[in-house]
C-alpha cells in the first residue's frame, strides 16, 4: 500500500525493531504503573486523613506532619489501604495458614476456581452445541441465533442470587449453582465464536472435500474444526475471564462460606478494607493466571496441529 | 547516470521555456535501518516536468517510482537533493493544495455518498455548500458519473469507483494531477475505457500529470514524456520523449511509432535489469 | 456467501427430508390419539370424553392438510401455522377447564407432534431472506419457548418457589408495578444511566487524548487489556463504602467498569483508519482536527458502537451488583435480594423480567442508533 522501498525497509528492520521495541513497550508501561501507584498512596493519605487525625488525636501523644502520614499508611481499617499493605495481608494468608485453612487465600481462589472452570468446560460443550446446531440447520440459525444473543443483554448476573436460590430448593448447593451462572456467562462467547470459526473453512477447502467426496462428517472432524480451533482459543480467552466473576457474583448470596466472592462479602460486612483488596487481587491474579494457562495449552495445540 | 537536460521539451517545440511545474535536482531518499543496511529508494535523481505535460513514471516493483510521485506530494520527505513543485517546496505546495493526487485505491469513504466524497477536500478547503456541490457535480459529469451523485461507493463497480476518485482529485482543480497505478487494480477493458477517458480528460482540460505504471502499453498510450526507473538504488535510467499526435484514440497502438517507443521502454527497461544481474 | 455453498448438501437434506418429517408429525399424533388427555376430578378424561379437545384435534389436522395443498410453499407454511397454534392452544384450553394434564400422556404426545410441525413450519420460513427470517422466525421461536414453559409449568404442576409460569411473572409485573417502576427509576434511569455516560464519556474522552500521546497510550492499553481480564464489579463493596448507598455508589462502580473497554474501543477505531486515507487527507493539507472529524471518528463508529452495546449490560450488571452491597430500600438490586430472602419470588422474577427487558431494550436502542448511522459499514449491508 505503501511505497515499495517502503516494504522492504520494514521486511530488513523486523528482528531488530523488535528487541528495541520490547524495551519501548515496558516503558509506557512502566511509568503508566507508576503514576498509578503514586495516585494510589496520595489517594490513601487524603482519603485515610481524618480517620488517622483522629487515631492520634485519641493516643493523646502530640504528632507532626509525618507522623500523620505514616499513620495514614498504617490503619487497620483503612478507608484505602496502601498496596504494601494489601500485600502483606496477602502475602500473610498465603504463607501463614495451611491450604485448607479458610484464612488461606488460595483455599477460596481453588473453590472459585473450581467453580469457574466447571462452568466453563459445561458453557464450552453447550456453546460448541449450540454451535453446531447453527452452522448445520438454518432453521436453528434463524431463529436461536437471535436468543442467544439476546440471552446476554440479560443482565445475568443480577439473576444469580436468584439461581443460587433456585438450584438449593432444588437440592442443588455448592458448586453446581455457581457453575451454572458461569455457564450461562460462559457459552455465548463460544458460541458466537464457534459459529464464526465453523463457518470460517475456505469454501475452497470444502469444495475439494466434495471433490473427494467425503461426507459432511469428515468434513466437519479434518476441515471444519480444526479450522476453528483458533477462534474457540479466542473466545475461551474471554470466557474464562467473565467465568471467574460469574463464580465471584455467585458467591456473594451464599452469605460468606467459601470462594473469593464470600470473603468480598464478609470483609464488606465486618469494613475488613484490606481484606477485600486482597481478596479482589487475589482474583485477578486467578484470572490472568488461567488465561496464562490457555494461552500456553494454545500456542501447544495450535503449534502441534500446525492449523494456522 | 543518465541525466535528461531540462531543456528537452521545450527545445522540441523551439519556444522559450515555460517555468517547469516540477524539478528535482540530484534528489534522494534513503531510509535508515536498524540493521545499518539502509536502502535507497531514490538515488540522483533528476527530472523536470513541464506544464501541460503527461510524464509516466514506469519501471519494476522497487525502483522508486511511487516514492519519487510521494516526494512531489510531500507525502515523504527527500533526505537529499532539491524539488520544487510550481516553484514551492513541497509541503508548501501541499498547504496551497496545488495538486491531486489519486491513489492506487480508490479511497472513498465508505459512509459518504459519491458526491459528499467529491466536496471533501472542498469542505477541507472552506468553499461554500452550494459551489461545493456545483463543482462536485462538474467534475462528477466530466467522469462520467452523472446521475451517481446520491450512490454510496459500495454500490459501484471498481472502474466507476476509481472514476470518482479522480473527479474528487479534480474537484480541487488543481494544475498538477499525481497518480499512482490508478487503474493497476481493474481490468484489463476498463483500464482500455479508462485510459481512453483520462487522455481525453487530460486534452480538454491541459492539466499537467504525472503518472505511475508498471504498463508498457499504458505508459506509450498516455504520455508525451516517458521516464524510465530501475530499482536498488531507485534511479533514472532514460527519458523517452513519446510525440505521438495528442489526440490519441486506442487504435493508435497498432501503429508502427507505438510499436517503436514502446520498444524504446522496453530496451531501457532491459537495460536497468542487466544492470543488477 | 460462503454459508451458501458450504450448507447446500444440509438444505437438500432438509428438503428430502420433508415428507419424512410429516409422518414424524403424524406418528405421534396417531400415538396420542390412543392415550387419555388428563385427569378430571379424579378420571382420566380420553380425548372423546365430552371435552373440546376434538375440535382442537380437528382444525390442526385440517390446517395441515390445507397447508400440505397450498400453492406455494410459504403459504402453506402460513396455514400451517394457524394449525399449529390451536394444537399449543389445547393444553392451555384444558388446563382452564381444571384438567389436570400430568396424567395426560395423550395431550403431550400432541404437542411434540405440534413442536416437530413447528420445526417444519420455521425451516420453510427461515428460507425466506429478510423480515420474515430476522424478524419472524425468532419471534415465534422465542414465542413458542414461552408457551411450552407456561404449560410445562401448569401442566405439571411446578411450584412457584421453583419456576412461576410466565403469565404469573405478568401478573406480578401489572400488580407490582409502582413498585418495580420506582426501582427502574432508581436504577436505571439514575444510577446506570449516570454511571453510564460519565464512564463512557471518560473513555472517549481519554482515548482522543490517548491517540494524540501515544505514549499515554501504549502505556493504558495493556492496563485495559489486564482490566478486561479481572473481575472489575468485586469493586463493588469497596465504591459502596468510599460513596455511599445512593447512586453515586453505583456509578462509580459503572464508570470503573465501562471505562476500559471505551477506552480500548475508541483507540482501536481511531487507528483503524487506512494509511491511504491517511495520505489522501495529508495531501489536503488537513490538520489534526480535520482529519480526526472528517476521516477517523466517523472511520471508528462501529468499534465505538461496539464499545457502548458492551457496556450497555456491564453497566446493569455493575449497578445491580452494587446494590447488594447497600442501597437506599429501593432498586432492582436491592429488591431482587430482599425479596429472594423472603421467598417472594414473583416479585423477584417481575424484577428479572424489567432487567432483562432493560438489558435488551439499551442494547436493541443502541444497534438501532449503530444501523442508522453506519448504514455503510460493509457487516450492515448483507439483507
Amino acid at each position: 500500500m505503501t511505497t515499495e522501498a517502503g516494504t522492504t525497509e520494514a521486511g530488513t528492520t523486523k528482528p531488530g525493531r523488535w528487541a528495541s521495541g520490547r524495551l519501548a513497550d515496558a516503558v509506557p508501561v512502566l511509568v503508566t504503573t507508576l503514576v498509578v501507584l503514586v495516585l494510589w498512596y496520595a489517594g490513601a493519605a487524603w482519603l485515610n486523613l481524618p480517620q488517622a487525625e483522629e487515631a492520634l488525636a485519641r493516643s493523646g501523644k502530640p504528632f507532626g506532619g509525618l507522623d500523620l502520614l505514616l499513620q495514614t499508611y498504617s490503619m487497620k481499617r483503612p478507608i484505602l489501604p496502601t498496596p504494601d499493605q494489601v500485600v502483606v495481608e496477602l502475602w500473610g494468608s498465603l504463607t501463614g495458614y495451611p491450604l485448607t485453612s479458610p484464612r488461606n487465600l488460595l483455599f477460596h481462589a481453588a473453590v472459585t476456581a473450581q467453580a469457574a472452570l466447571t462452568g466453563l468446560a459445561m458453557g464450552v460443550a453447550l456453546g460448541t452445541l449450540l454451535a453446531v446446531g447453527i452452522v448445520y440447520t438454518r432453521t436453528l440459525d434463524a431463529s436461536l441465533l437471535p436468543w442467544v444473543i439476546a440471552s446476554q443483554t440479560v443482565p445475568i448476573l443480577a439473576i444469580a442470587p436468584m439461581i443460587v436460590v433456585i438450584l438449593g430448593n432444588l437440592g442443588f448447593t455448592g458448586l453446581l449453582p455457581k457453575a451454572v451462572i458461569c455457564m450461562y456467562l460462559c457459552f455465548f462467547p463460544i458460541t458466537v465464536g464457534m459459529v464464526k470459526g465453523l463457518r470460517s473453512a475456505d469454501p475452497l477447502w470444502l469444495d475439494l472435500m466434495r471433490t473427494y467426496s467425503a461426507g459432511g462428517l469428515r468434513a466437519f472432524w479434518s476441515l471444519r474444526l480444526p479450522a476453528s480451533l483458533p477462534f474457540l482459543f479466542a473466545s475461551l480467552k474471554v470466557s474464562v475471564a467473565i467465568s471467574v466473576t460469574g463464580a465471584i457474583v455467585g458467591e456473594l448470596p451464599t452469605g460468606g462460606q467459601a470462594g473469593l466472592g464470600a470473603r468480598l462479602l464478609s470483609g464488606s460486612y465486618y469494613g475488613q478494607t484490606v481484606q477485600i483488596w486482597a481478596a479482589l487481587v487475589m482474583a485477578a491474579l486467578l484470572s490472568v493466571l488461567l488465561i496464562a494457562v490457555l494461552r500456553v495449552v494454545e500456542r501447544l495445540v495450535l503449534g502441534r496441529g500446525g492449523v494456522q | 547516470m543518465h541525466s535528461p537536460s531540462p531543456s528537452r521539451t521545450s527545445g522540441a517545440t523551439g519556444q522559450p521555456a515555460p517555468a517547469p511545474i516540477v524539478q528535482a535536482r540530484s534528489l534522494s531518499l534513503v531510509y535508515p535501518t536498524a540493521d545499518n543496511r539502509p536502502v535507497t529508494a531514490l538515488s540522483e535523481v533528476d527530472l523536470t516536468i513541464a506544464r501541460g505535460d503527461f510524464v509516466s513514471l514506469i519501471g519494476p516493483s522497487g525502483c522508486g517510482k511511487t516514492t519519487l510521485l510521494r516526494v512531489i506530494a510531500d507525502l515523504e520527505q527527500p533526505t537529499g537533493g532539491s524539488i520544487t513543485v510550481e516553484g514551492l517546496t513541497p509541503e508548501q505546495a501541499r498547504l496551497k493544495r496545488l495538486y491531486g493526487y489519486v491513489f492506487q485505491a480508490p479511497a472513498l469513504y465508505p459512509w459518504r455518498t459519491v458526491e459528499r466524497n467529491v466536496m471533501l477536500p472542498l469542505e477541507i478547503m472552506g468553499i461554500p455548500r452550494a459551489e461545493r456541490q456545483a463543482r462536485a457535480r462538474e467534475e462528477l459529469q466530466r467522469v462520467g458519473l452523472s446521475g451517481f451523485e446520491r450512490k454510496f461507493p459500495w454500490q459501484l463497480s471498481g472502474g466507476m469507483q476509481q472514476r470518482a476518485s479522480i473527479a474528487r482529485a479534480l474537484a480541487l482543480k488543481p494544475d498538477l494531477l499525481l497518480m499512482d497505478e490508478p487503474f493497476g487494480a481493474l481490468d484489463e477493458i476498463t483500464r482500455d475505457h479508462l485510459n481512453l477517458h483520462l487522455t481525453q480528460l487530460w486534452r480538454s482540460t491541459g492539466k499537467t500529470c504525472v503518472f505511475v505504471t508498471h504498463s508498457i502499453a499504458e505508459a506509450v498510450f498516455l504520455s508525451t514524456r516517458i521516464v524510465v526507473m530501475s530499482p536498488r538504488p531507485g534511479r533514472i535510467l532514460d527519458v523517452i520523449d513519446c510525440d505521438l499526435p495528442r489526440e490519441r484514440t486506442l487504435d493508435i497502438r497498432e501503429s508502427p511509432e507505438f510499436a517503436a517507443i514502446a520498444h524504446r521502454v522496453r530496451d531501457g527497461l532491459k537495460e536497468g535489469h542487466s544492470y543488477d544481474d | 456467501m460462503s454459508r451458501e455453498t458450504t450448507t447446500n448438501t444440509h438444505t437438500t437434506s432438509l428438503r428430502t427430508a420433508v415428507d419424512w418429517g410429516l409422518v414424524a408429525v403424524a406418528l405421534p399424533t396417531l400415538a396420542a390419539l390412543t392415550q387419555p388427555i388428563g385427569a378430571r376430578g379424579g378420571e382420566t378424561l380420553g380425548w372423546f370424553g365430552g371435552s373440546l379437545a376434538p375440535l382442537f384435534l380437528i382444525g390442526a389436522v385440517l390446517t395441515v392438510l390445507a397447508g400440505r395443498t397450498a400453492p406455494t410453499r410459504i403459504k402453506g407454511a402460513w396455514t400451517e401455522l394457524s394449525g399449529i397454534v390451536l394444537a399449543w392452544l389445547l393444553p392451555l384450553h384444558l388446563l382452564d377447564e381444571g384438567v389436570d394434564l400430568s396424567a395426560g400422556a395423550g395431550v403431550w404426545l400432541f404437542l411434540v407432534a405440534a413442536i416437530l410441525q413447528l420445526w417444519r413450519v420455521l425451516g420453510a420460513l427461515s428460507a425466506r431472506p429478510g423480515w420474515t427470517r430476522s424478524v419472524l422466525v425468532p419471534g415465534l421461536f422465542g414465542l413458542g419457548l414461552l408457551i411450552a414453559w407456561e404449560i410445562l409449568v401448569r401442566g405439571f404442576q411446578v411450584p412457584a418457589i421453583l419456576l412461576p409460569a410466565p403469565s404469573r411473572i405478568a401478573g406480578a409485573l401489572v400488580q407490582h408495578a409502582p413498585v418495580l417502576w420506582d426501582d427502574f427509576r432508581q436504577t436505571v434511569l439514575i444510577s446506570v444511566l449516570r454511571g453510564y455516560l460519565m464512564g463512557c464519556g471518560a473513555g472517549f474522552a481519554v482515548a482522543i487524548l490517548a491517540d494524540r500521546v501515544p505514549f499515554l497510550a501504549r502505556g493504558l492499553l495493556p492496563l485495559g487489556n489486564l482490566a478486561s481480564a479481572i473481575p472489575v464489579v468485586g469493586i463493588a463493596p469497596i465504591m459502596v463504602m468510599w460513596f455511599g448507598f445512593d447512586w453515586q455508589s453505583k456509578a462509580a462502580v459503572i464508570v470503573v467498569m465501562t471505562f476500559f473497554p471505551m477506552l480500548v474501543n475508541t483507540l482501536a477505531g481511531l487507528s483503524s483508519a487506512e494509511r491511504i486515507q491517511l495520505d489522501l487527507m495529508r495531501s489536503y493539507a488537513a490538520g489534526y482536527g480535520r482529519t480526526l472529524v472528517k476521516l477517523r471518528l466517523p472511520n471508528a463508529l462501529p468499534f465505538l458502537f461496539n464499545g457502548l452495546k458492551i457496556n450497555s449490560t456491564l453497566a446493569l450488571i455493575g449497578a445491580i451488583v452494587a446494590e447488594f452491597f447497600g442501597t437506599p430500600v429501593v432498586g432492582m438490586g436491592f429488591r431482587i435480594s430482599t425479596e429472594v430472602a423472603r421467598m417472594n419470588l414473583d416479585v423477584v422474577w417481575a424484577s428479572i423480567t424489567v432487567a432483562a427487558l432493560t438489558g435488551s431494550g439499551l442494547y436493541g436502542g443502541l444497534a438501532l442508533l449503530e444501523r442508522a448511522t453506519t448504514a455503510w459499514h460493509p457487516s450492515m449491508r448483507r439483507r
